[in-house]
């Protein structure tokens, strides 16, 4: 086929993700976005112009090399195209299906200011897909350089500096602490939008080529402290996420129904509790759910609070019930991805704005029967740049829920710290770290991810454990000594 | 995976096992606990441990069948495996020489309440008084081991089947009446009923009273927040607060609702084990 001309790509229409439909997928857990045919790959990557400065690379906070890519996916060369991927981004399957593209490399694509970049993530996801399929490119490594790096938490930061550590040569245990490794892609990203078999694939594929060794069941701090870790490895690399929920400071949040979406989303993740009781975790959900919070947890909260009602109601007749998302700034603050919060609504999830809950009422028996709320209006811009939510005098008022699901954000795994002086950290219990490096103030030990930010995406996790394991091979090839 | 190296029926529903985990052994210490999961659709649940050998690199847990998960466990046997043994979690037992302490252990709670008795004769300087106690003589175990490290013990049952008819608290508040302003600090593990009264029984004579709670959690890490306790100053939780509290601040109340949430599952999850247990045997009886 004739290449085609830059006036011929501008008339190609952006291609439709192919999704299953909301209402049959309300009642199943399978993935909700079915992924491109070759086909509709091919007809993507031809709309590509091939930018001479590609802002798209840019935009990624990994850097794929994304015109390229692009260009030997659409002449049909998918192993070179898997080549390309794998020198900036040793998960694409992942990033594919949960990177925030519309603000990343999309946002910046030539197209997009006709309101249609080159759907970017979605050919990624293709591209990992392949190669989860066909194993066309193994990562390889250098020869061995006796050098030993432990990695705490096998979360997006941890499996992207492994990887890139483990590529120089450099032998790495990775310490996780559940019994599965992949942190918040594992226990918190529900398996509609993240297939569990794509992430151990993923994991598993990297792990075997690289000689990588997962260790679960390793709570650092407890088993092994920090300092016991330094006299063994000549690196550490921390990126145990921030996994501690935060309930807001109102009464009534011990009452029965109330929980963390931590808590939530790891009962039916983790540990399958959607499939209770062939699997042995129950997880409930009752009539009228309410979850607090607008970010891409709340979504994968709300979302899977639907689901559970639905497949209820399928089973025993009765009505599915409401869920809704309490939020207290309005549409234009929504934290969450575009896709999650349209899919959410698609599927019937209720968006309560300019709400926030005064506190939580209980029956005689310590269960949750409802949630004093009141209304919120949009006053001065605050620190963050938003317009700071401000309480409507006289207008409280009252909600009938049932189950009350968190998802205010979390801080730092605690436990990590334990016999750990000389790591620095900032009054929200993150560590300090330099965010060009991920250099933290305790020799040889180097942190990147949520524990240094606070909650934030996945790229951006791996985008930090790519550029720690950058200084860690400098450090170890004796180029650099920050702490001499 | 975690193998079972030995097994002991301690009563009809109390069992117990030593489990291959050298690691964990390493650093055990009396008070804290691991999250153990049978196998691939096991759930996680915490278990206090009831003693350990970090020669041996072994850690031996005492469970009660109430559960699915822990009758399932009950028909496991040495060689068989564990899919998930995670810990030492929680903060270790606070031992220090402190005088006269009284060690109280009530039913499946003897077996942890045994370790810190054992610290605290260890740490020398203490003078351990101990009561155990249980439903009946049947659901008793390991007085010989408590009263080794005890200086005194005191045994009783519900129905007076052995030892004295009592509750545990009646011979603690006579101990308390007894030796007046002399004992220290009082350490309570059992169901939470049992370490409600015991701290309400202290609290008169203003003793510091621990209590060791078991919640319902998954990680033990601090993640999922399930645990969560309410003090007098606020929520606390269980896994990486405790799981030893002041119990003259916990929110009785509350922590006994909040261990009903599950109940209809649980028992569903029973109800579909004793299914299965019985095809099983029918099955076998067939063949």
């Amino acid at each position: 086929m004739a290449a085609l001309t830059q006036r011929e790509r501008l008339k190609i229409a952006r291609q439709k993700m192919p999704e299953q439909d909301p209402v049959v997928r309300g009642g199943n857990f399978d993935e909700v976005a079915l992924g491109f045919t070759e086909e509709l790959a091919r007809q993507e990557a031809e709309r590509c112009l091939q930018c001479v400065i590609p802002h798209c690379v840019e935009g990624c906070p990994v850097g794929v090399l994304i015109p390229q890519f692009i260009r030997a996916l659409r002449a049909g060369d998918m192993e070179e195209a898997v080549r390309v991927m794998k020198v900036k981004n040793s998960l694409p399957a992942i990033c594919g299906r949960v990177c925030p593209q519309e603000v990343q490399c999309e946002q910046v694509c030539v197209l997009a200011k006709k309101g249609k970049p080159v759907a970017i993530g979605r050919l990624e996801r293709f591209v990992g897909d392949y190669e989860l399929a066909h194993r066309t490119c193994p990562l390889e490594s250098k020869p061995k350089t006796g050098k030993r790096v432990a990695i705490v938490g096998s979360g997006p930061a941890g499996l992207t500096c492994a990887v890139d550590v483990a590529r120089e040569g450099h032998e790495v245990v990775i310490f996780e602490s559940l019994h599965v490794p992949g942190g918040v892609l594992t226990y918190g990203i529900p398996e509609f939008r993240l297939p569990k078999q794509v992430v151990n694939a993923e994991i598993e594929y990297a792990a075997e080529c690289l000689g990588i060794d997962i260790r679960v069941d390793h709570v650092i701090g407890r088993i092994a402290t920090l300092k016991e870790l330094l006299s063994e490895f000549d690196a550490v690399f921390l990126g145990t996420g921030a996994g501690l929920p935060s309930f807001l400071r109102i009464p009534g949040i011990n009452y029965n129904g109330v929980m963390s979406a931590n808590e939530f989303l790891t009962r039916v993740n983790l540990m399958k509790g959607y499939l209770f009781p062939k699997y042995d975790t129950p997880v409930k959900v009752g009539k009228r759910v309410a979850v607090v919070g607008a970010g891409n947890v709340a979504m994968d909260a709300a979302r899977c609070s639907l689901r559970l009602q639905v497949l209820r109601a399928q089973q025993d007749g009765s009505e599915r019930g409401e869920v809704h998302i309490v939020y207290r700034r309005s549409r234009a603050e929504v934290p969450a991805r575009a896709e999650e919060v349209h899919h959410a609504e698609e599927e019937g999830v209720i968006f309560d704005f300019l709400t926030n809950p005064t506190e939580i009422l209980g029956d005689e028996h310590g269960n949750v029967v409802g949630m004093r709320c009141i209304r919120m209006e949009l006053g001065e811009l605050d620190a963050s740049g938003r317009r700071r939510p401000v309480p409507i005098e006289g207008s409280e008022f009252e909600m009938a829920v049932d189950t009350v699901i968190f998802a205010l954000g979390t801080s730092p795994n605690p436990l990590v710290f334990v016999d750990a002086e000389g790591l620095e950290r900032s009054k929200w219990g993150t560590v300090v770290a330099d965010p060009e490096t991920g250099r933290a103030t305790m020799p040889r030990v180097w942190a990147g991810g949520d524990v240094v930010t606070g909650a934030a995406t996945v790229v951006s996790a791996m985008g930090a454990g790519k550029r720690a394991a950058l200084d860690i091979n400098a450090f170890l090839r004796g180029e650099v000594d920050p702490w001499a | 995976m975690y193998k079972i190296l030995y097994k002991e029926t301690l009563s009809d529903v109390n069992k117990l096992m030593v489990v291959e985990a050298p690691e964990v052994a390493a650093k055990a210490r009396a008070g804290q606990f691991v999250i153990v999961r049978i196998d691939e659709h096991g759930e996680r649940i915490p278990l206090t441990i009831a003693d350990y050998d970090r020669e041996a690199g072994t850690i031996t847990i005492i469970f009660q069948e109430v559960g699915k998960t822990t009758m399932q466990m009950g028909t496991l046997h040495p060689g068989d495996s564990l899919a998930t043994f995670t810990g030492p979690l929680g903060n270790p037992t606070e031992i220090e020489q402190y005088g006269t302490v009284v060690c109280v252990g009530g039913g499946v709670g003897i077996a942890p309440i045994y370790p810190i008795a054992r610290a605290l004769k260890e740490e020398g300087g203490n003078t351990v008084l101990s009561i155990i106690g249980a439903r009946n003589e049947s659901l008793l175990f390991w007085e010989d081991k408590m009263r080794a490290v005890s200086d005194e013990l005191i045994v009783c049952t519900d129905d007076g089947s052995y030892g004295r008819k009592a509750l545990v608290t009646e011979p603690l508040k006579e101990l308390l009446e007894a030796r007046k302003g002399e004992i220290r600090r009082v350490w309570a593990i059992g169901p939470a009923i049992m370490m409600k009264f015991v701290s309400l029984t202290t609290e008169p004579y203003h003793v510091p009273t621990i209590v060791s709670l078991n919640t319902i959690m998954i990680d033990g890490t601090g993640m999922c927040g399930g645990c969560r306790v309410l003090l007098d100053e606020g929520a606390r939780f269980v896994c990486v607060d405790g799981p030893e509290f002041d119990g003259h601040k916990v929110d009785w109340g509350n922590l006994l609702a909040r261990q009903q949430f599950y109940r209809e599952e649980e028992q569903l999850a029973v109800r579909e084990w004793e299914h299965h247990c019985r095809l099983d045997a029918v099955l076998e009886g067939g063949a």
